[in-house]
């Protein structure tokens, strides 16, 4: 782009481009590589992965692993608890952030540095997990949804970006005119600044709905029904919780006939977890550039 | 007489601010309700537990609640500092910080200059997009990804190592090995998405300066050296303070899911100890002395650095 092609190149800046593209090379394949290898291991044979004989391409090519995946009870629940309180949880997340950040990003409003300092100053401190868990405790969240998605309804970090949003993108002469015209606060930010923030909107609900989508040290500390467990869970108790029991003892072949069922079912559900977040990615990827643009604006 | 005029104009100055704020805040009334909820939120949710952190110099009986439990000074302070474990901890979380900031930070530096310097658009979108992709990968999956590629049975690594004769290697059975895996795989894990605020900074350089060092014969690399890297310095300088002040911080999930018996020694830190001694144990105060001592480190540290770079930079925080 810097450069037109009509530019003479210089013999060190060829070998430079030359060393540069086989650096990128080298950190696309070690990026690609592990992704492409699980993808094909969740298609082949148990026999095949647990011989070695998967190197980038399905052998002998079955759905056995994802059948075994769509079977388990526990892993469906854990899917549809998943998807509640990524929903829900998303939506009171960005009516929260929205509500902060708005009046915050206005000039007019009296005690606004205030306000932000009492916001900021829970970046810097915060009282820490156990007196936060007591607090959860005598509220009477613990094993509830609502633990899921009220202890962190609104992220002091994104009203940061948001507030940077409203203020660089409306500018303080439209809310004098709207003034003037007699708009109510409230009626300009439904009237105005709820049609004009479409793109910051669409960056809160991906960082939230993502991070709710992964999450599972809420589950983890607030739930013990497994009935409300969210699919992180589930995927922590059956990839990686039985893995640590003794992999190097017990009779040969009846070991190696569950571990090679174990193993499948392992890589497809590794895939079947991250399908939503993947299928996503593509149309996404450009509003978390921007999200990660905006909250730098003012690092 | 002229005294009095004074004072009275003072009055009538102090008085019409007054009125001026009083007037701001009736007219503006309804921000003060639309930002209620958020403030209610934050008070309830953040400020709470910081008061209810002095569990930390009580001794927490739940029958009593925070405030009726007895007060015992700086005793938990005392037991965990004299604990065997305390050095352990410190050393596992600085270690562990450190060596993922040192590892860690240049990294995306050198992948955003490295894509900056590319000419061929579509390979520079394509590496891009896919070295982005890993971030959005669960905790629960990346550990698991990591188990199942380092296991000595069946995973690619010993099966690549087992080609040129290494191994097999228990990776995850083996505590010397745990600080690399957790860096290393984070590293691969955020470079992508890490190297987004500096190709963004890059991409901000005035293309001119670009344009006169070719005029006067400089090579790729010395624009890279003279122009890029001090066009991205005051960025790198803000992401530096920000890392600095998590140093006591390593992120407790990714490390407890990766913690087994075996490698215990070099994979217990604070967060992991606090977790489990006060959610597991039930040892409230102890534990919430535990995690108190980490926070309170962790502002002095944050202060401090930001402090240092106003003095000697000229880029700060605040």
């Amino acid at each position: 782009m810097r450069k037109s092609s009509s530019i003479y190149y210089s013999r060190s800046d060829k070998i430079f481009a030359v060393v540069n593209t086989i650096f990128l090379l080298f950190i696309f394949i070690i990026v690609v590589y592990p992704l492409i290898y699980v993808l094909s291991a969740s298609f082949s044979s148990t026999q095949a992965v647990m011989s070695g004989r998967v190197w980038l391409l399905p052998v002998e090519p079955t759905l056995l692993g994802y059948k075994a995946v769509f079977n388990n009870r526990s892993i469906m629940t854990g899917y549809a608890n998943s998807f509640y309180y990524t929903v829900l949880g998303t939506v009171i997340n960005v009516f929260m952030t929205i509500l902060a950040a708005y009046p915050l990003a206005r000039k007019s409003f009296y005690g606004r540095n205030l306000i932000m300092g009492i916001f900021t100053f829970t970046m810097l401190f915060s009282g820490g997990l156990i007196p936060t868990y007591l607090l959860v405790k005598q509220l009477g969240l613990i094993n509830t949804r609502w633990a899921m998605v009220i202890p962190n309804a609104m992220s002091v970090w994104n009203v940061i970006v948001a507030r940077t949003f409203f203020s660089t993108t409306i500018p303080e002469e439209l809310y004098e005119a709207g003034e003037l015209d007699g708009c109510s606060d409230i009626g300009f930010i439904s009237k105005i600044v709820i049609p004009l923030s479409g793109p910051i909107i669409a960056v809160l609900t991906l960082f939230y709905a993502v991070g709710h989508w992964n999450s599972y040290f809420q589950a983890l500390i607030y739930l013990k029904d497994a009935e409300l467990f969210p699919l992180q869970i589930i995927l922590r108790n059956i990839l990686i919780q039985n893995e640590t029991s003794g992999e190097m003892m017990r009779d040969i072949s009846e070991m190696q006939r569950r571990q090679g069922m174990a193993e499948l079912l392992k890589y497809s559900l590794i895939v079947v977890a991250s399908i939503p977040v993947l299928i996503m990615y593509p149309f996404v990827q450009k509003y978390f550039v921007r999200g990660v643009m905006i909250g730098a604006l003012k690092g | 007489m002229g005294e009095i005029k004074t004072s009275s104009v003072l009055l009538i100055n102090v008085e019409s601010k007054k009125n001026d704020m009083l007037k701001k805040v009736k007219r503006h009334w309804q921000l003060y309700f639309v930002i209620l909820l958020p403030l209610v939120y934050i008070i309830v949710f953040h400020y709470i537990p910081m008061y209810g952190v002095q569990i930390a110099f009580k001794n927490y009986v739940p029958t009593k609640g925070i405030f009726g439990s007895p007060w015992v000074g700086f005793k938990h302070f005392e037991t965990f500092f004299k604990s065997y474990q305390f050095w352990r901890l410190i050393k596992n979380t600085v270690g562990i910080s450190f060596y993922s900031l040192i590892a860690g930070f240049p990294v995306p530096i050198i992948l955003a200059l490295s894509l900056n310097a590319v000419r061929n658009q579509k390979f520079k979108k394509v590496v891009q997009m896919t070295t982005y992709a890993p971030h959005f990968i669960s905790t629960v999956v990346m550990v698991s990804i990591i188990m199942q590629l380092l296991s000595p049975r069946t995973g690619l690594v010993n099966k690549l190592l087992g080609l040129v004769g290494i191994g097999p290697i228990d990776f995850m059975g083996e505590a010397k090995y745990f600080k690399s895996i957790y860096v290393w795989s984070g590293i691969w894990q955020s470079m992508g998405f890490n190297s987004i605020i500096y190709i963004a900074a890059l991409a901000s350089i005035d293309p001119s300066l670009h344009e006169a060092a070719i005029v006067d014969g400089a090579s790729q690399l010395q624009r890279i050296w003279y122009i890029d890297i001090p066009g991205i310095m005051p960025t790198a300088t803000i992401m530096l303070i920000l890392s600095m002040g998590q140093i006591m911080n390593v992120g407790f999930e990714k490390i407890y899911l990766m913690q087994n018996p075996l490698n215990m020694s070099t994979s217990d830190v604070i967060s992991t100890y606090v977790y489990r001694l006060g959610l597991v144990n039930a040892q409230y105060s102890f534990s919430a002395a535990v995690g108190l001592f980490n926070s309170v480190v962790n502002l002095i540290l944050l202060v401090s650095v930001n402090q240092f770079a106003r003095k000697f930079g000229e880029t700060s925080l605040w």
